[in-house]
């Protein structure tokens, strides 16, 4: 029972409190480059889910045989592997996102989240917890993916999923869509993100703080009746 | 003669690798605290992205024909292993050289500004002299970029910045003013 409890932490813990992108800042290459859209930010993050998973189910199956000195190159083979086979998959399943992802996909490789996983991770967790994190951290890069896909399309087109928003009288921000607005909007997403863990920083101290102040009243309470 | 020009001045200026294609944000983001080490991180990736254009040309031509699968793989283990044996043979050779660019070359191997460059010269179907300018091209605007990036990172050093923001917020920022300058580039081409 213990264990499903710290192993479904090691999946949670992905999605928001290190969320890979918007805590350890990184895989920022394909972060910015596909996001220009919702559906090839969705994609992306998939390609990475699975790529990500798959190569830390087989790192960490074999971590025992792998020596030391080779480790890093190893991984990066393993890992070049599961792109290999994303990048096929994808030009028979959806020809047109392969398209408009193009040199994208092979580069899921130098994501250096990916390596950073196994190296940290994987290589020292059994299966299940390796796995478990695995799926966390992707489905973090997953929602980081989605909402700075979602923010660049509905701004820059005026539009969800390739679904119009607000009509003809919408005049999109084309800048959105074009490299600048990836920096801008990846910035303010930070700045929010950064706001908003201060903001919970303070609270939990404030709530520390008073429950000190709380404690200290009840002892001096205990004390005066103790006396009296 | 005119294509060679052609694809210098746009892989240095209008499609800039780091500000329109988002490759070797790592190094951008992260290293480009001073001018000087910017600078020299810039000539080194240079260096090797020279060396990514004729293994990739290497093995595209003699190789990769006859198993395309195997690009990915290749591509990383051959500029890896020709990368780290460059590093010994200046180690060997030239230490001054060595303690100026060397301690940079094993970070610049796993950065996708490498492997970018080997994908995209795939792609476009590059010979070897149009790979080579490829290559010093995007070098180029890498170095102008970081130095560029390095140079407003030292003027706001001395700025109040509010504290919230500081840090990766606030560079993303800045490059993404960058950018959107040099995207006034790209009228520079508009008759090809």
């Amino acid at each position: 029972m213990a264990t499903d409890v710290s192993a479904y932490e090691e999946m949670i813990k992905g999605l928001w409190r290190d969320n890979p992108v918007f805590v350890q800042v990184l895989g920022m290459c394909p972060m910015l480059a596909v996001t220009n859209s919702a559906i090839n930010a969705v994609v992306m993050g998939l390609a990475t889910f699975f790529v990500l998973v798959g190569s830390s189910f087989l790192v960490s199956s074999f971590k025992t045989f792998i020596p030391k000195q080779v480790r890093i190159s190893l991984y990066i083979i393993i890992i070049a592997t599961f792109v290999t086979v994303v990048d096929y998959s994808l030009l028979a399943i959806l020809p047109a996102i392969h398209k408009e992802l193009g040199a994208f996909i092979p580069l899921i490789v130098a994501n250096c989240m990916i390596l950073g996983r196994q190296e940290a991770f994987a290589s020292k967790h059994n299966v299940k917890y390796a796995v478990m994190d695995a799926v966390g951290m992707s489905g973090g890069f997953l929602i980081a993916m989605l909402a700075l896909g979602s923010v660049r399309e509905i701004l820059g087109v005026g539009a969800l999923f390739g679904v119009d928003l607000f009509g003809s009288n919408f005049e999109p921000w084309v800048i959105m869509i074009l490299p600048p607005g990836g920096f801008l909007t990846l910035g303010l997403l930070l700045l929010f993100f950064n706001w908003f863990t201060e903001r919970r920083r303070q609270f939990l101290i404030k709530v520390a703080d008073a429950d000190r102040v709380l404690a200290v009243e009840k002892v001096d309470a205990q004390g005066v009746k103790d006396n009296g | 003669m005119d294509n060679l020009l052609w694809i210098f001045i746009s892989t240095l200026l209008v499609n800039n690798f780091v500000l329109a294609y988002f490759l070797g944000l790592c190094p951008f983001l992260s290293v480009s605290g001073q001018l000087e080490t910017s600078f020299r991180l810039g000539l080194a990736t240079t260096f090797v992205l020279v060396i990514t254009a004729l293994c990739a040309w290497v093995l595209n031509t003699y190789v990769l024909i006859y198993a395309p699968y195997l690009r990915l793989i290749s591509f990383i283990v051959v500029i890896a292993s020709t990368v780290q044996f460059i590093e010994m043979s200046i180690k060997k050779l030239s230490p001054s050289l060595f303690k100026s660019l060397g301690i940079f070359l094993p970070l610049i191997t796993t950065n996708c500004a490498i492997l970018g460059l080997a994908i995209f010269a795939t792609n476009r179907g590059y010979g070897l002299v149009e790979g080579l300018v490829f290559a010093l091209g995007a070098g180029a605007g890498f170095t102008l970029a970081m130095v560029l990036m390095a140079g407003i990172r030292e003027e706001t050093e001395i700025m109040n910045v509010p504290v919230l923001i500081r840090g990766t917020a606030f560079n993303l920022i800045i490059a993404g003013i960058l950018s959107m300058a040099f995207m006034g580039f790209a009228g520079l081409f508009s008759s090809t």
